[in-house]
């Protein structure tokens, strides 16, 4: 059960990055180019994702998941260095190529060789994540 | 243009109908980096994970064949550029622990403080990046 709720969510996912637009790194740079020829596209996108998630977390209070265990407990509001400074390079890079991790993977099928270098690419940043994070957190307390 | 705006929209539907799905149905929150970023550092390999992606890349790969015009993706051909970028994404999502799905749909739906605080922050960062390099020093 947990397995087909699975691959239809990840279905659904690609099939409306692909619907919208948000696989072509055109639109994705046109919505960051405020300075320029700006693109509001992806506004559209996320706020028709955020409808049915509103009513979704309203569904879970007092409930349980459908395949049981626990909804995610709500983060407690801090911003800490990690959070800013990783968000920041997230954004340098997503303004760079126009690719976030949804979308690259969503068209792995036919975004070319390109494509498939800046996954590798992104799996090489995310390998690497765990002692960059660590060094931040050194720098932000020196012993 | 607006039929853009509408597929746009159309499109976030399904997307957030699948994170629905997977929050209801699994308890567990639809965020690309993490799913991914789970089965790589090994903190989360089940199977179900790879349902999720198998789903991600595979449904994308059956429809664009009926989609026209046939979709592009656009990507830069300069090749420094998608590794230094690539590299940044994988970095940046799993310090911060989330990226567009995770903290964007997810987490503003949620109104959850740190979601919202993210998003700001690499819409900001991506805003003054494309600033730049575009308009500055001509380079994308």
């Amino acid at each position: 059960m947990r397995m087909l709720i699975s691959i239809l969510a990840g279905s659904l996912f690609g099939t409306g990055l692909l619907i919208s637009g948000m696989t072509d790194t055109t639109k994705v740079l046109g919505w960051l180019d405020v300075f320029g020829n700006w693109d509001p596209t992806l506004a559209f996108v996320m706020g028709g994702a955020i409808i049915p998630m509103l009513f979704a977390w309203r569904l879970t209070t007092n409930r349980q998941p459908l395949t049981g265990g626990h909804f995610p407990p709500k983060s407690t509001p801090e911003m800490n260095r990690r959070l800013i400074l990783g968000s920041t390079l997230f954004g340098m890079g997503w303004g760079l190529a126009g690719l976030c991790p949804g979308p690259a993977l969503a068209s792995l099928s036919y975004g070319g060789i390109g494509g498939v270098i800046f996954l590798i690419a992104m799996i090489a940043g995310m390998v690497a994540a765990p002692s960059v994070g660590a060094q931040l957190d050194r720098s932000a307390n020196p012993a | 243009m607006q039929t853009e705006w509408i597929l746009g929209l159309g499109g976030g539907l399904l997307i957030g109908l699948g994170a629905a799905i997977y929050l209801l149905g699994n308890g567990r929150i639809m965020g690309a980096s993490g799913i991914l970023g789970g089965l790589i550092d090994g903190s989360d390999r089940s199977l179900e994970r790879l349902g999720f992606l198998a789903g991600l890349i595979g449904m994308p790969l059956l429809l664009r064949p009926l989609i026209s015009p046939a979709t592009e993706t656009h990507l830069t051909g300069n090749i420094t550029i998608v590794i230094v970028a690539g590299l940044l994404v994988g970095l940046g999502t799993r310090i911060a622990n989330g990226c567009t799905s995770g903290h964007g749909v997810c987490g503003i739906s949620r109104l959850s403080f740190r979601g919202i605080a993210a998003t700001l922050v690499y819409i900001a960062a991506g805003g003054v990046t494309v600033a730049l390099l575009r308009h500055v020093w001509g380079l994308i």
